[in-house]
């Protein structure tokens, strides 16, 4: 009675990604598969750790024989299915998902983003200069996280993570309705009158930088930011025996961020508070 | 409401070694070089004029395994004593006891995964929402996943919150909870009759000893409404998979071990240990408890969890280390102040722990630390214990400035490494533990925590098919991991399933323990229950925590409920004046609907404000020395208007 019960075994599933014979276990999507392939296809609202909510659409593929287009990050991969990843029709629609979103959010701190748009050649200014959909300022009220929502892109990662998903406070919701709809917390209110718990899971998810670490944010004001200085070195949390992985991104000998690796079996990406955000006493130096 | 400052206070990382020549004079900075002839020298003293057994270690629950093992090698290598101990004791070294007790091995017998995959969770003594919030969100996926969660707790936690039946105990009642729970399965017939008889011992004693605990005597004991105990019992006997897990409201009383055991014998009756999603799971409150203990940081074990009472262990590691080990137990961090009192214990050498601030009965604490011959401190900060040293050692933070690995509460083993360079002069625990050694004679060549690491993995066979290589690719492994090839099970004593009895190795004994209701009694004159635990963001003495803003942190505060507050005519924000029979405190007043009426509830996260531990008794559990922090009689006066700080 020692061993330990496995499940089903998965079976394969065999179909053509762009013309190759592709083959990924049961219940893979086709992101997957094209991960698996080292295809590079653009995501903003899948996140590893949620359920895909196909939200932003810009990892849209063709499948054979179906009538619309399919987002790779939640469609299954399917036996004899024949996915093209690539055709016109798809860089047709992620150019407009891209112009869409870059025109009316900041897409400044999005990873990729830049590059995605000159690789589907979008063209955000085509809706002029007005179409910025929030235009208010970052929302600094706490020491430990900044809210910035000029750059939300609405994938609701942040009120998965927050809520049923991951840490079950449900601090983050949708407020209003169809163009008017917002991240906010209950009433709008600062972060320090709601239920928030300063996990830190919804920034650790967030795609755009909407949602950002105070000393993220405070350096990227003053512009000691920088990115390829930094080292990230994975090591255990040290406030109680849980044992959460904790990465330490380390700007000159300083933690300027802390976040967790996503694969791991212990902490799935997710932190509390304490390893977030608890390293400071480390370097109180003089 | 008064303001007042409420900002704890910051500590600045320590760079250099302090000395001083007597305790009456201020530190002074010294060179690496005097501040480690000058420890070494006073042990030497110590170990020549009373012998070794005057010396003890305080290994660190927070430091790396690799340190942790060096430290007991200090101790029994270099100085020729077991006197090692650490924090351990102040919190789960009832459940180590108890977990042996039953089968042979202190550690929790489940994974986190396996929490996932039950159907029924009991947490007992156990605010995980709070203090242990990354455990408690593989709880909440069970629970998503169809678990039920029943929550045992004086207080409605924000971890009841989630159950679907709050059993609010009185303090100090978990026996008598445990036995109605126990008598209720056997009466119903829902006890695992098979497993009973094959794989434990002790049952008759155990029906006869639970047999007086009937669902309305439990009910009159401890409060819980006899239904609800009945249905606790009947749904943990009959759920397929069942996790009970607990935490220092279980180990934090005089007879912290005796409860343990009452837990541990609901998981003998029904059968759920030894088997994926079934497990008991003690949930540890450091981030290395687990494995101090198992590199032998313990009194009473060698690395590897090995007794040292065992002559066939003690050889082994006699020809590893080329010295001869005492064929008897050392102190317990307990016996050590007591000793301490006595004048039988001399000198000590503290690293990482903070004892002045985190015993019970703290001002005695101190007393006794202050009557040693010799104090050496080796942390990253001054804390209150470190003032009383006569040498101080700058070390590495463990978990950002050193590499190593530690073991957490599922067993796991996982890397440790360094991120930063370490302020000023300040050094790694194993390099400065070698260099005292040094001056002792003992010349001890580790490379890197790596070659401690192996010279471990030689020693402890649950440890051998740790290598660094290993740990890094599958992140963690889980001990016991004897084979370089195997992955290690993700659960303990599944042995006790196997029909074959030569497999299925030793039977678990019911654990024969009785109902003693907390030392600390409630009067006329100390009315309420006090009881202590942990907030969200914060951490034990605060040391640590206290380097963070916090937009939860509202520094210290004595919780009553709604009702005793108003009897008593205070609100939010009032000071008041508490007492037990061990000392006073003032402390603003807050005001939790989580409570009952006559249970205070505080913490101890801000020692420099409100000292709590002046409150708490120091009544310990004889088996494994943890102090009843759980269970005081404290008494709350209004202040006169005048005494109110401004
Ligand atoms: S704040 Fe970030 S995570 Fe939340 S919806 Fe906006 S972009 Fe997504
Ligand atoms: S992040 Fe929180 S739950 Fe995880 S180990 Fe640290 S203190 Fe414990
Ligand atoms: S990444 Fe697939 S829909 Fe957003």
């Amino acid at each position: 009675m020692t061993a330990i019960p496995l499940g089903v075994p998965r079976r394969l599933v065999e179909f053509t990604l762009d013309g190759q014979e592709a083959r990924v276990p049961e219940g893979a999507t086709i992101l997957d598969a094209c991960r698996a392939a080292g295809k590079d296809i653009p995501t903003l609202c899948q996140g590893d750790t949620l359920t895909p909510k196909n939200a932003c659409r810009v990892c849209v593929v063709e499948v054979e024989g179906a009538r619309t287009l399919a987002p790779a990050c939640s469609r299954k991969a399917e036996a004899g299915m024949e996915v093209r990843t690539d055709t016109e029709r798809a860089r047709h629609s992620r150019k407009v998902v891209l112009e869409l979103l870059a025109s009316s959010v900041n897409l400044s701190t999005t990873p990729r983003a830049a590059e995605w748009i000159k690789e589907y050649e979008a063209k955000p200014d085509r809706f002029g200069p007005d179409a910025a959909r929030v235009d208010e300022e970052p929302r600094v009220d706490n020491d430990l996280y900044v809210r910035d929502y000029d750059k939300c892109i609405l994938c609701y990662k942040c009120v998965d993570a927050c809520g049923d998903q991951w840490q079950n406070t449900f601090a983050i919701s949708v407020v209003g309705r169809g163009f008017d709809a917002r991240i906010a917390v209950e009433h709008d209110a600062p972060l320090t009158d709601s239920a928030c718990v300063y996990c830190g899971n919804c920034v650790e998810v967030c795609p755009t930088g909407a949602l950002s670490f105070k000393s993220e944010f405070d350096m990227r004001a003053a512009g000691t930011w920088n990115e390829a200085e930094q080292t990230e070195t994975t090591t255990v949390c040290a406030y109680c025996g849980v044992g959460c992985n904790l990465t330490l991104h380390v700007q000159d000998n300083e933690i300027v961020k802390v976040t967790s690796p996503h694969d791991n079996p212990v902490t799935h990406g997710n932190l509390c508070i304490k390893g977030r955000f608890g390293y400071q006493h480390v370097q109180n130096r003089d | 409401m008064k303001k007042r400052d409420r900002t704890p206070k910051t500590y600045t990382r320590l760079t250099h070694p302090l000395v001083r020549d007597a305790r009456d004079e201020p530190f002074r900075r010294a060179t690496w070089d005097e501040a480690l002839a000058r420890a070494a020298d006073g042990f030497r003293r110590t170990r020549e004029a009373h012998g070794p057994d005057a010396f003890a270690m305080l290994s660190c629950a927070r430091a790396t395994n690799e340190m942790n093992y060096v430290a007991q090698k200090f101790t029994r290598v270099v100085m020729g004593t077991n006197n090692v101990d650490s924090c351990n004791r102040t919190c789960h070294a009832p459940s180590v006891a108890g977990l042996s007790a039953a089968f042979g091995s202190g550690g929790g017998t489940s994974s986190y995964e396996e929490v996932e995959h039950t159907d029924l969770v009991v947490m007992w003594g156990s605010n995980a929402r709070f203090a242990h919030p990354i455990f408690f969100q593989h709880v909440l996926k069970g629970i998503r996943n169809g678990a039920r969660m029943y929550a045992v707790d004086p207080r409605r936690t924000s971890t009841a919150e989630w159950a679907e039946s709050w059993l609010g105990l009185n303090v100090g009642t978990d026996i008598p909870l445990a036995h109605a729970v126990g008598r209720e399965i056997i009466h119903a017939g829902l006890h695992n009759k098979a497993f009973i008889e094959r794989a434990t011992t002790g049952f008759d004693e155990y029906a006869e000893l639970v047999e007086p605990w009937t669902l309305s005597l439990a009910e009159k004991v401890t409060g819980v409404p006899a239904a609800a105990i009945r249905d606790l019992a009947h749904a943990y006997a009959t759920a397929e998979r069942a996790q009970l897990c607990w935490t220092l409201g279980i180990t934090e009383h005089h007879n912290g071990t005796d409860n343990v055991r009452a837990l541990i014998n609901l998981s003998l009756l029904t059968g759920h240990v030894g088997r994926y999603g079934s497990g008991v799971q003690p949930l540890r409150g450091q981030n290395n408890v687990q494995g101090g203990g198992d590199m032998g940081a313990i009194p009473n074990r060698l690395p590897g969890f090995q007794d040292i009472l065992d002559a066939a262990h003690r050889v082994k590691f006699e020809r590893a280390w080329g010295a001869a080990i005492q064929p008897r137990y050392g102190m317990t961090l307990t016996d050590m102040f007591e000793a301490m009192e006595h004048g039988e214990l001399r000198a000590v050498y503290c690293i990482g722990e903070n004892p002045a601030q985190s015993e019970a009965d703290s001002e005695q604490a101190i007393r006794r630390l202050a009557a040693l011959d010799h104090l050496v401190v080796q942390d990253i900060f001054l804390t209150k214990t470190a003032e009383m040293a006569d040498v101080v050692l700058p070390a590495t933070a463990a978990w950002a400035e050193t590499d190593g690995t530690t073991t957490n509460s599922e067993r796991r083993v996982q890397r440790v490494r360094a991120a930063l360079t370490p302020p000023g002069e300040a050094r790694e625990d194993i390099d400065i533990i070698c260099e005292v050694a040094a001056r002792l004679g003992h010349d001890w060549k580790f490379a890197d925590s790596e070659a401690v690491w192996n010279e471990l993995r030689a020693l402890s066979p649950d440890h051998f098919g740790m290598t660094y290589d290993r740990l890094e690719e599958h992140q963690g492994l889980q001990w016991p991991c004897p084979d370089l090839e195997v992955l290690p099970s993700s659960f303990l004593h599944g042995r006790l399933w196997e029909s074959d009895p030569a497999l299925r190795g030793p039977a678990a004994p019911f654990g024969l323990v009785a109902h003693d209701p907390p030392v600390d009694l409630t009067d006329e004159s100390f009315p309420i229950r006090l009881t202590t635990g942990r907030r969200l963001d914060s951490y034990n003495t605060g040391v640590q925590s206290g380097g963070y803003a916090s937009p939860l942190r509202r520094g210290e505060y004595i919780e009553l409920c709604p009702e005793d507050a108003e009897r008593y005519g205070v609100v939010v924000g009032e000071e008041v004046r508490v007492s037990s029979r061990r000392g006073v405190v003032v402390a603003p007043v807050w005001v939790d609907p989580a409570l009952r009426p006559g249970l205070a509830f505080m913490t101890m996260h801000f020692p420099d404000e409100v000292d709590t531990n002046q409150l708490t008794i120091e009544a310990n559990c004889p088996i494994a020395g943890t102090a009843e922090f759980k269970a005081s009689a404290i008494r709350i006066e209004k202040l006169p208007v005048a005494a109110v700080r401004s």
